[in-house]
């Protein structure tokens, strides 16, 4: 049930989770990942998280808020993200 | 004693908005509206009304301000008519969905073009999907009374949503009549201080205004639908409690008119009520048997009370000061879908009258009685019929 006229308490945003958007969903291949950073830099909505694989530095996805839009798949220099149909 | 004195329209509803005392009055200036804030900025400048008093650069921002304010939970009035209240229209929907009980008065104007500062109801009547509940006032006292019943019923605690007060432009607003006056501390014993559970305050932050998302906003809709049904139902009891305290008599939301046995009944609401009851008086001394019904609220439509005052008569005549292009006098449809829900269905027939301030005598109200009893015993060959066209001499 939501409040009254919509009205939302502080801090709020932080439960919603816009994820839920998504039509497409990245798939990143960890093997792949080179760990240059270019999804981080051209991701729209700072979904991009460094994390560690194999010793290695690579860069997945937060999908709690990733809308799908494909950007990182497009500009990933060795293709190592591929948009999958995100069923719900 | 009441005090009792002549006065305007305009300055009745200035009074009554003095009484109510609201903490911010948000105003800009309209023909035929302009004396009801500029009398209250008088009262402002004369410390007789301890309001804020905001002259703002349009309608909108008029509108916009009254939100604010409201929902920084001060008790909030505005006013305006016919362009200004489409350049409002945008706000009017938040001002409802944000459950602000805002009241405001509309000095009814027709809407352009052709330019036209003169009454008819087409502006009010755009607006009526706004969720903004509307009453329609027959004169200037009622004017008055509306106004303080109104921020009763806007502010009920299962109502919150903002009132529109009707009064008709000129034919009101302008006109001098004799108005009783309550006495300040009757009102505020009628009228408690506002104090809304939900408001903007820095000690307490929320956010108001949020964004519904499909999951969501379905459910706010009908908790506001919801809201207006609660308005019909605390209305009857808020106008008694008025009779009670200031001894005014007070009908409900409608107000029958020697409907008793009456074959032919016209609906009708606003001032033209008064040239239908004396149109009625003189047909009855004719020994004709017709009625008259005003409708007080349009919003929330009164249903169920006009069903059980016209379950026994043979003809409705509804005359809308207001076309639908495209349909028919908003009024009107909205009367055949109440009775269309009553066990027999009376003939009706839509008058449309008084488009632009187009005088209304009482020799034309005899005359739609007298279409609408032909109608009666013919097939009827126009349902929509605009009175008194020139070409239709």
């Amino acid at each position: 049930m939501v409040d009254f006229a919509g009205k939302a308490e502080p801090g709020t945003t932080k439960k919603y989770k816009t994820g839920t958007w998504r039509t497409y969903k990245p798939i990143l291949d960890k093997e792949a990942c080179i760990g240059c950073e270019k999804c981080w830099e051209y991701c729209p909505d700072s979904c991009k998280i460094e994390t560690e694989y194999d010793g290695d530095i690579i860069f997945d996805t937060d999908l709690d808020y990733c809308k799908g839009c494909g950007i990182c798949a497009e500009e990933c220099p060795v293709e190592a993200i591929e948009m999958e149909l995100d069923e719900k | 004693m009441v005090e009792r004195r002549v006065m305007e329209g305009s300055h009745a509803v200035a009074h009554a908005v003095r009484l109510c005392a609201p903490d911010v009055v948000s105003a800009y200036p309209i023909t035929p509206q302009t004396h009801i804030v500029e009398k209250i900025s008088q009262f402002v400048a004369d410390g007789d009304l301890k309001s804020e008093y905001m002259r703002v650069e349009s309608e909108f921002s008029a509108m916009s301000a009254s939100v604010g304010s409201s929902a920084a939970g001060a008790r909030t009035f505005t006013a305006t008519a016919s362009q200004g209240l489409m350049l409002m229209s945008e706000v009017l929907y938040n001002a409802s969905g944000l459950r602000l009980p805002i009241v405001m008065s509309v000095a009814n104007r027709a809407m352009g073009a052709p330019i036209n500062i003169w009454n008819d109801h087409s502006d009010s009547m755009g607006v009526r999907d706004a969720g903004w509940i509307q009453l329609y006032a027959e004169d200037n006292q009622e004017a008055l009374d509306m106004t303080i019943q109104a921020y009763k019923i806007a502010e009920n605690q299962d109502v919150m949503l903002p009132a529109m007060v009707c009064m008709d432009g000129f034919i009101l607003t302008h006109t001098y009549e004799p108005v009783s006056i309550p006495k300040k501390e009757e009102v505020q014993e009628f009228l408690p201080e506002f104090d809304p559970e939900v408001k903007l305050d820095p000690q307490n932050p929320v956010t108001l205004g949020t964004v519904g998302f499909p999951s969501d906003y379905m459910e706010i809709r009908h908790e506001q639908y919801q809201a207006m049904e609660n308005a019909r139902d605390i209305m009857p009891d808020i106008f008694k409690e008025f009779e009670e305290k200031f001894g005014r008599k007070q009908h409900s939301l409608i107000e029958e008119y020697k409907t008793e046995d009456a074959e032919i009944i016209i609906v009708s609401l606003g001032s033209i009520m008064g040239t239908i009851k004396e149109a009625v008086d003189e047909l009855r001394e004719d020994g004709k048997q017709v009625g008259a019904i005003k409708i007080k609220a349009f919003r929330p439509f009164p249903d169920q009370e006009l069903r059980d005052a016209l379950q026994n008569t043979k003809a409705v005549a509804v005359l809308d000061k207001n076309i639908t292009l495209g349909k028919k006098g908003a009024l009107y449809t909205e009367m055949k879908d109440t009775l269309y829900q009553a066990e027999t269905q009376p003939q009706m027939t839509n008058y449309i009258i008084g488009l632009g301030g187009r005088d209304i005598p009482r020799q034309s109200i005899k005359n739609i009685v007298k279409q609408t009893k032909e109608n009666l015993n013919s097939p009827q060959t126009r349902e929509v019929r605009f009175v008194d066209l020139k070409e239709e001499k």
